[in-house]
């Protein structure tokens, strides 16, 4: 595969002996002869970090009031539609190859091969990214990260976190935020004039993320009572979801709730 | 003529038939109908070019008609709605439904362009689930689901997921906080939420 070789070439020496190590865990346990022990689905909120998250959370919204809000409200006046496409295009071509990195991690090797190829078609045919020819072919992106990596390792999720700037997150994501920085095989690959223009283009994502989903994200943040507790509810449910494809709706028995008066 | 024999029979089974009626009411096909009905009645809208307003209404008035309102609005109020009055409960569930119209009504024009396809319908407690998938202009498609269920007499929905997120829930902790808010005043909470979404 091409873009696997191109990964263990492209690693600097620290980065290499740690994406081998990475590598060496689910092998271990190929070995072994058990499946990968993914963590079990938990339920309920445990946020033992409250009072502090709260604070992180209240600099988060004077940070996205003071500067995204308005740079994102400029871009989606000014930015024509075509170019916001060819941004997020880009954006997710530059990111497939530390996905693939995850895909290998976690054993799958379908979803390797499906970004991989992915990665392939739109750097060329897709000129550098700009558009999504293998999107079009049926190839839609299987997205991962590395905190779903430590969960398909069985690491559990831990306590709910607010980062600084990241936003909402937990004890397993944070950990996998900063890993999935270090470990992106573009980043030692790339002339510094080059990560500065890729640097350029993540941010660039961020703000066109928060102008799509404008209506959204101001709801929570700016019109709800409590925009703490209604973000950590949301990404919590919705993480879980994207993490046990397996969970099944929770059951709720229409006949069990006191509706009288209403 | 019917002979005795017959009749008994008949009579046998009179109590039966009249017993399998309501459970028969509800099936999965007529889950199916239902969202498939509530999906092309917000196409519509959407479609209709209507001012925010025009859709802010018609979304109340399809919510009205095909959602369980009075659970909706009991299952929002939880542990608050034990200590509110008949007149409490009945202002909040007409606010409450216009809240909702407003808040995901403004999310609705996100669908312009897209489309909401039925998967499948599994069998759940009480009530069918009615899987779709959603597919929106520029987005990897995402899952919506819809519970659904004859308590009221007619096929009604009582709660929606998005990609997991149970909107029953995360509006219960909003009305819970808004009353927190508001130091208790369930008729603080409702008169605000008239204004809100």
């Amino acid at each position: 595969m091409a873009v696997g070789s191109m990964i263990g070439l492209g690693l600097s020496r620290p980065c290499r002996r740690l994406f081998i190590a990475l590598c060496l865990l689910p092998a271990l346990a190929l070995v072994a002869g058990c499946a990968l022990p993914e963590a079990p689905a938990p339920a309920g909120i445990e946020d033992p970090f409250e009072e502090r998250n709260r604070r992180v959370h209240a600099a988060n919204k004077g940070i996205d009031r003071a500067v995204l809000r308005p740079v994102a409200r400029a871009y989606g006046a000014v930015v024509p539609g075509v170019a916001q496409t060819g941004l997020r295009n880009v954006a997710n071509t530059l990111d497939l190859p530390g996905t693939v990195v995850n895909n290998l991690l976690q054993l799958d090797l379908p979803s390797a091969a499906r970004n991989s190829a992915r990665f392939t078609i739109n750097a060329t045919l897709g000129i550098g990214g700009l558009f999504d020819p293998a999107g079009e072919m049926g190839l839609a992106e299987a997205d991962t990260d590395f905190g779903e990596t430590l969960h398909v390792w069985g690491v559990p999720e831990g306590a709910y976190v607010e980062l600084p700037v990241f936003g909402p997150s937990n004890k397993r994501d944070a950990l996998g935020t900063v890993v999935d920085i270090v470990l992106n095989p573009l980043g030692p690959m790339l002339s510094d004039e080059t990560r500065r223009v890729v640097t350029a283009i993540e941010v660039g994502e961020v703000v066109d993320t928060r102008n799509r989903y404008a209506v959204m994200i101001d709801g929570v943040l700016y019109e709800s009572a409590d925009s703490y507790a209604q973000s950590r509810l949301l990404y919590l449910q919705n993480r879980r979801f994207t993490l046990h494809t397996d969970i099944a709706t929770p059951d709720e028995d229409p006949m069990a709730l006191d509706t009288e008066g209403f | 003529m019917l002979t005795r024999r017959q009749w008994l029979a008949a009579l046998a089974a009179a109590p039966a038939l009249t017993l399998a009626r309501p459970l028969a009411a509800l099936t999965e096909a007529s889950g199916r109908a239902l969202i498939d009905r509530v999906v092309a009645e917000i196409n519509t809208v959407i479609a209709s070019g209507a001012s925010e307003a025009g859709m802010f209404d018609a979304f109340e008035t399809i919510f009205r008609r095909y959602a369980d309102t009075s659970y909706v609005a009991a299952y929002a109020m939880g542990a608050d709605g034990r200590s509110a009055s008949d007149a409490q409960k009945r202002a909040f569930t007409d606010a409450y439904v216009g809240y909702l119209a407003r808040k995901y009504g403004r999310r609705f024009r996100e669908f312009i362009g897209g489309r909401l396809e039925v998967r499948d319908v599994v069998p759940a407690t009480n009530a069918v689930e009615v899987r779709t998938t959603a597919y929106l202009k520029g987005q990897a498609p995402f899952e919506v689901s819809f519970l659904v269920s004859d308590r009221t007499g007619s096929d009604l929905f009582f709660n929606m997921f998005v990609e997991g997120i149970n909107m029953g829930l995360t509006e219960r902790a909003e009305i819970g906080a808004m009353i927190d808010a508001r130091g208790g005043d369930i008729d603080a909470m409702i008169r605000d939420l008239r204004s809100a979404g």
